[in-house]
């Protein structure tokens, strides 16, 4: 595996980095949508997430990445009880995938070879407790994108099939992108996602310069550009340590309650899982900031993340859902 | 532009690949079979390092490897076989407008891993709707379309490209030369950010080749010449213009400013010379391409009331088969061990007695199931003079109906609109409504009514659908006074002959649909029309955008 572009050398995209991180903090967030043009480093910084990423200790050997011996599914037999550091998973799923893969199935090798009925996981069980990467997330056919909603939600990956019955945790972050002008994606499945991002080309030609400039100097010799921007991965990495120690601690008031509820109420966002998903996504930007508290500021940043594709939206309807967002943010808290 | 120069940019482009494949990677190559295309198959050969030859339909198996099924059912232990891209190669994808979106998706996240794999995509779309991925084009170098060039390609000498190969890492890059990059990328509106990286590094290729040890100005104008012409969404609009209006463009102030204090030789070079070089590279037909490039079709699945289709992966399960394993095809462990069982006894000799299972490659059972596929509304709309003053507006209204029924169905649409001497397509097949909403909106009227090429333009886009596994059905409106035939001019008896001559090879080709007949008097030419299509006929002479929606849906039997 080839070093990977580091998280913190990528130019601009401040709200895609930002949901990213947000997600890295609390992992309950729901996962990320980014929508946006090709060549616009959606790829790039997912894969530069695995690095970026605190590690996490599992126990040798275990697929599905348990945090603790007694953890482990009986299926997996495994014996080690040792722990181990590695980089939180990061799990590319492929658009061609088929189901088996994903869910997991009758390992064919080794029924066939010795006769035995054994499960060989699948995709989901790698992704437990890291992510899991779509990328043309709206070309993804529809059974299998059915069937990650399902276990997105329960967090538990069960199998019945060929006479196996399996049940195995996969909580996940779900992390997808795609071109909206190659179809769009079905409003139940865009509910799921917790926060959503717009990308564009820079248009700012010093940026654009820029990312070219990085990029080269990446190509050309990538320890020493991994090792210049190390420094800035690890301050990003703290945060995010500190984050998740803060999190807890940072209690919602009533006042903020209620503004959750006003923006909402006002977006006219389906159902209740806006108003949460903001809440949360507000907590966890006060924890990366390091903040005491909760404050409108950390709400009218995450407005747009977290509501822009929860809005009740006419199919045929063009208006960007970002700006009816930010508008009215800035008309509910006056 | 001559095939001299033609050839010249292919031997560039080739030789600049050979240099630094996993920079590069690879080459789209549009062409049909021909002799341009076998002198570049012949020089492919001879480029260095491994090649394969890969086809769309290839498995995840042979691509990545996988378990030989068969060889371990003889060894009695798993055998894995090494797929083809398992170590940095290059690839050569053949047939690639056809390349599932799957496959394409799997190839970029090999290109992205950066081990130095390349992909050469020889591309023999017929038409501008078709093509390779984007996914996949977007992420290499070059992109060569040739005219008809029989010359053969020369490549340099395998000695030359291993020193050039060295040279690489060594090159330098001057100061001026990625703002210049960027700044013209920016001025032909491309927006993707990989298209400078390319020519940078195509740049850099260029110079190693040439045996310098700094890019020049004329290493860095090749490299422009050969990654940016494919990528142009627009026209660059001319200094002048720039200055006072500036659309989309930088600011060329902004954009010179850097240049100005650095390399003086290098600030000469962007703005004139380099726009007219690629602009005169462009294709003519610029403009309805980019037209057909923003909107591929959307390949996901989803449910319709599509023909049915015989597949191993979803659908209603279909009796299992004998069959090979592979990525596409799921085994059916129960019918296997079933095919398995009455032989067991007898299989049992030998050096298998101590096995409990003795299964052989013929025993294994497939898995199949029948889907439907998607269906696909091709909606043709005259909008020639006499539907417009009749009823173009309310023909919009009810295609806008249509469409947002197609949403809730998962049906892909496609908007087709024939006025004056030929027909235009406004919407290749998408899902995307708000295209098609933006493009219906601003469809214009008037002009004559060339029936038959509307009907032309719609069986090709059906038998493309086909192609793709879709199920095409056609919702022509129309008043059916065809006056324009195929050749162009006026002539309104060759124009109904014309129109009814192809309306009838479009029910040979057993394409179903509906005709609405727009005009304010119900005549018989357009009931001859829809006699000769095989379409069902709906008159609605005074009916407003809601009763042509619903008569369309329940005569297509939704």
């Amino acid at each position: 595996m080839s070093l990977a572009f580091p998280f913190s050398a990528i130019v601009g995209q401040d709200t895609m980095k930002q949901a990213l991180i947000l997600t890295a903090i609390d992992p309950g967030l729901g996962g990320v949508l980014v929508f946006g043009d090709r060549g616009t480093g959606k790829s790039t910084a997912v894969r530069a997430l695995a690095t970026l990423l605190p590690p996490i200790t599992q126990v040798k050997g275990c697929p599905v990445n348990s945090e603790r011996p007694e953890e482990c599914p009986d299926w997996a037999t495994v014996s080690d009880t040792d722990l181990v550091e590695r980089p939180t998973p990061v799990v590319d799923l492929p658009l061609g995938v088929t189901e088996d893969r994903v869910t997991g199935a009758l390992d064919i090798e080794r029924a066939l070879t010795k006769g035995e009925k054994a499960f060989e996981p699948g995709l989901l069980a790698r992704a437990n407790r890291g992510y899991l990467y779509i990328d043309e997330v709206n070309l993804l056919e529809d059974h299998i994108v059915d069937l990650l909603l399902d276990v997105a939600q329960s967090g538990i990956n069960a199998v019945e099939r060929e006479g196996l019955s399996i049940r195995h945790p996969a909580r996940f972050v779900l992390v997808g992108s795609g071109n909206p002008e190659e179809g769009e994606l079905r409003p139940q499945l865009l509910d799921r996602f917790g926060l959503s991002v717009e990308v564009r080309s820079p248009t700012d030609i010093d940026e654009r310069i820029e990312v070219v400039r990085r990029r080269d100097a990446f190509d050309m010799d990538r320890e020493a550009f991994t090792a210049k921007w190390q420094l800035e991965d690890a301050k990003i990495r703290d945060s995010i340590l500190a984050g998740r120690a803060l999190l807890r601690k940072l209690e919602a008031t009533d006042a903020i309650l209620r503004d959750c509820a006003a923006l909402a109420v006002a977006l006219g966002a389906d159902g209740l899982r806006g108003e949460l998903t903001l809440l949360r996504a507000a907590r966890a930007l006060a924890a990366f900031e390091g903040d005491a508290a909760i404050t409108r500021d950390h709400l009218a940043a995450v407005a747009p993340l977290a509501l822009s594709h929860r809005l009740r939206r006419d199919p045929l309807d063009e208006a960007g859902s970002t700006t009816r967002v930010t508008r009215t943010v800035a008309e509910t808290f006056g | 532009m001559t095939d001299g120069a033609d050839t010249a940019r292919t031997q560039r482009a080739l030789a600049a690949l050979a240099v630094d494949p996993g920079g590069l990677k690879g080459i789209t190559f549009r062409a049909r079979m021909g002799p341009a295309r076998q002198a570049l198959e012949t020089a492919l050969r001879k480029l260095p390092g491994p090649q394969h030859r890969i086809h769309p339909a290839i498995s995840d198996d042979q691509l990545f490897g996988g378990l030989n099924i068969a060889a371990s059912l003889a060894e009695g232990r798993p055998v894995r076989d090494a797929g083809l891209a398992d170590q940095p190669t290059m690839l050569t994808l053949t047939m690639a407008e056809r390349t599932p979106s799957g496959l394409a998706a799997r190839l970029a996240q090999l290109l992205d891993t950066d081990r130095g794999h390349a992909l050469i995509l020889l591309d023999e779309a017929a038409s501008a709707e078709e093509g390779a991925p984007q996914a996949l084009l977007d992420r290499l170098a070059f992109h060569i379309e040739p005219k008809e060039a029989a010359t053969p390609v020369r490549l340099p000498a395998a000695a030359d490209l291993d020193v050039a190969r060295k040279r690489l890492p060594r090159v330098q890059i001057p100061d001026g030369a990625l703002p210049m990059l960027v700044t013209l990328a920016a001025r032909f509106g491309i927006h993707s950010l990989r298209a400078p990286s390319l020519a940078l590094r195509t740049a850099r290729a260029l110079a190693a080749l040439d045996a310098e040890m700094t890019v020049t100005d004329a290493q860095l104008q090749e490299a422009a010449e050969l990654v940016y012409p494919s990528r142009a969404t627009m026209m660059p609009t001319e200094a002048e213009d720039e200055d006072e209006t500036p659309p989309e463009t930088p600011e060329p102030d902004q954009a010179n400013a850097p240049d100005t204090d650095r390399d003086q030789s290098l600030t000469d070079l962007p703005d004139d010379i380099l726009v007219s070089a690629i602009a005169a590279l462009l294709p003519p037909d610029i403009l309805d391409r980019l037209a057909a490039k923003s909107t591929r079709p959307a390949n996901a699945a989803g449910s319709g009331a599509g023909d049915r289709r015989r597949g191993n992966r979803r659908g209603r399960p279909l009796p299992s088969r004998p069959g090979h394993p592979s990525a596409q095809a799921r085994i059916d462990p129960i019918a296997t061990l079933r095919a398995a069982a009455p032989w067991q006894t007898l299989r049992r000799t030998g050096r298998n007695a101590d096995r409990a299972l003795v299964i052989l490659p013929s025993d294994i059972r497939i898995k199949r199931f029948e889907d439907r596929s998607d269906r696909l509304l091709i909606f043709t709309v005259d909008a020639s003079g006499s539907a417009a003053v009749a009823r173009l507006a309310e023909a919009k209204g009810a295609v806008e109906l249509m469409l947002a029924q197609a949403y809730a169905r998962r049906d892909q649409v496609a908007l087709l609109a024939f006025r004056g001497t030929g027909t235009d397509t406004l919407l290749p097949p998408t899902r995307s409504l708000v295209q098609a909403k933006r493009r219906l909106a601003s469809l214009p009227g008037g002009g004559g009514t060339p029936l038959a090429s509307g009907l032309m333009a719609a069986g090709d886009l059906a038998q493309l659908a086909r192609g793709r596994g879709l199920t095409p059905m056609l919702v022509l409106l129309t008043d059916g006074r065809a006056n324009i035939p195929l050749t162009g001019d006026p002539d309104r008896a060759t124009a109904n002959d014309d129109a009814t001559r192809i309306a009838a090879s479009l029910r040979a080709q057993g394409i179903s649909g509906v005709l609405v007949d727009t005009s304010n008097r119900p005549t018989d030419t357009a009931r001859t029309i829809a006699v000769a299509l095989g379409a069902r006929y709906l008159a609605l002479p005074r009916a407003d955008a809601h009763g042509i929606s619903t008569a369309v849906t329940s005569a297509l039997g939704a």
